[in-house]
């Protein structure tokens, strides 16, 4: 039906408009598909503690070797006790915020309550897996509070399989990060009987130098991280913010 | 007779024994490894004096540095240096085989080298092989017949430029060279400039990053000023430091000497075959 359609436009008329299209046709073959998909870069990290949780993320966005922003925030509140950052395709992880808050603020119409962090975490994997086949491009960390006020990290992939752990890293910089934090904030195996606690022993302000130390070593690295550190602090007094410098080239 | 001709270690060249066993095996799925590249920004420039070239000082495997303080402006003779951009492992060889080749020829002459000559012994080198020594070279130097700034391409083209740029960051170099470059620079302006122009392939280019090298050539003198500007210190030291936790632990150490274990026959043709 194709070919004879393009037969019948050859034979109607034989200007040099219709030779074009159709040489067009015969040149898409010849091309590259083009990709909906991008990679931005960058880095983030989340520590859960006794009763806090540190997130944090560069703030460089990039495509392939070009910088597009050095002063890009992949971090997002998501609720009062939820944060999620995110690297990745960074239009995804737009369009992946726009539906979570939507979600949520569904939720708060129906509940007259802020979702805790662990819902949103469910709330974030169905999400992620509803596009199973045409994902969102956008590896996420979610840190906040549960319910006691302890800390909490859930570490998705693209597809929406997740987990809850004591630190987690994705992005680029994620294979020089994660070795050092399993060195560093060693983990007891989610297989154990009774299970045990994923949260760090760290003080607070010890898990905030070790994330800067993650991101200085990483952006020596990984050309995809640097600019700016941009770290958020979750405890029962509220939302703290902190800012390091990091290399710029 | 034949076979006396197979020993003999070929005279130069490249070595094709593998490819068709490579072609097999990527054929069956295996991926051939990738190359240490320096995604680079490498520049040159005439002043009144004489040449000045620079170059940065990253060296990237993909998205991973490899080398945070490479050099990339290489010894071709005393009056001659040149930058390499491109495969790190061709960069190096090319200009270390035509810097060989150069000294022969000054022993056969006895005069200074001339950037002509590097220039055609790179080029020459360079279009034999079509592109596959992937080499993008800033070519500078002074002779008896004065300064001389060239660019050389993988394929073996060659341009004669005032002000050049080659590598990954060489468009922004390009646009501070093209905002700034004017005839008859003094030494510090040139040094200055071509600094410039370095750090904004360093900043702008994800390729490109750490240090800036610059060589400053002038007739009977060359300086060589590497790490001219470090740029990008270290960002953080955590002051409490880091403990890291005990390797495997050595239980015991015995060392037996294999010779008492073993019969040993001394002598003996045991490679024959």
């Amino acid at each position: 039906m194709n070919s004879q359609q393009i037969y019948y436009i050859f034979d109607l008329c034989k200007s040099p408009n219709l030779s074009l299209s159709l040489s067009f046709i015969t040149m898409a073959k010849q091309h590259a598909r083009w990709s909906p998909y991008d990679n931005n870069g960058g880095t983030c990290v989340a520590i859960a503690g006794a009763d806090y949780c540190v997130i944090a993320a560069d703030t460089r966005m990039s495509t392939g070797y070009s910088i597009l922003s050095r002063d890009y925030s992949k971090i997002c509140k998501l609720a009062d006790k939820c944060m999620m950052a995110s690297s990745g395709f960074q239009a995804d992880v737009r369009a992946l915020q726009k539906v979570l808050a939507a979600r949520h603020l569904i939720y708060q119409h129906q509940h007259n309550k802020q979702m805790s962090c662990p819902a949103m975490g469910q709330l974030l994997s169905n999400t992620l897996y509803y596009k199973r086949f045409f994902p969102y491009y956008a590896f996420n960390v979610l840190g906040g509070l549960d319910n006691e006020g302890k800390g909490c990290v859930f570490t998705y992939d693209a597809v929406g399989s997740y987990e809850r752990v004591g630190y987690s890293s994705q992005g680029s910089g994620s294979t020089l990060i994660m070795p050092f934090l399993d060195n560093q904030l060693k983990s007891p195996s989610p297989l154990l009987l009774p299970a045990q606690d994923a949260v760090t022993p760290l003080s607070e302000s010890e898990a905030v130098d070790l994330v800067k130390t993650c991101f200085a070593s990483a952006t020596e690295r990984d050309i995809y991280t640097g600019d700016r550190l941009e770290i958020v602090i979750l405890n029962a007094d509220g939302v703290r913010r902190e800012e390091m410098e990091l290399r710029k080239d | 007779m034949s076979k006396a001709a197979v020993d003999v270690p070929m005279k130069g060249g490249f070595s094709f024994d593998l490819c068709r066993r490579n072609e097999m095996l990527v054929k069956k799925g295996l991926q051939s490894p990738s190359f240490l590249k320096t995604g680079t920004t490498i520049v040159g420039l005439i002043f009144q004096d004489g040449v000045i070239l620079g170059a940065d000082t990253r060296a990237t495997e993909g998205p991973i540095v490899a080398d945070k303080n490479c050099e990339k402006i290489h010894f071709m003779a005393p009056n001659i240096y040149c930058c390499g951009a491109g495969t790190a492992a061709d960069t190096e060889a090319v200009t270390d085989m035509v810097s060989s080749q150069l000294q022969l020829h000054r022993y056969h002459t006895d005069r200074e080298s001339r950037v002509v000559t590097a220039l055609t012994l790179l080029k020459s080198h360079l279009f034999s092989y079509q592109g596959h020594v992937s080499a993008a070279l800033v070519l500078g130097g002074v002779d008896v017949t004065g300064p001389h700034l060239h660019t050389i391409y993988p394929h073996g083209s060659t341009d004669t430029l005032p002000f050049a740029t080659m590598g990954s960051g060489s468009l922004a170099a390009m646009s501070v060279f093209e905002s700034k470059y004017r005839e008859g620079l003094t030494r510090d302006e040139g040094v200055k400039l071509v600094t410039e122009a370095i750090c904004s392939g360093i900043f702008n280019d994800l390729g490109s990053g750490s240090n800036v090298d610059v060589c400053v050539i002038t007739k009977g003198q060359t300086e060589y000023l590497r790490n001219h500007q470090l740029p990008n210190p270290r960002t953080y030291i955590n002051e409490r430091g880091y403990s890291f936790p005990k390797k495997t632990e050595v239980l015991l150490t015995r060392i037996t000497p294999l010779k008492q274990m073993v019969e040993v026959t001394e002598a003996g043709d045991a490679m024959e075959e």
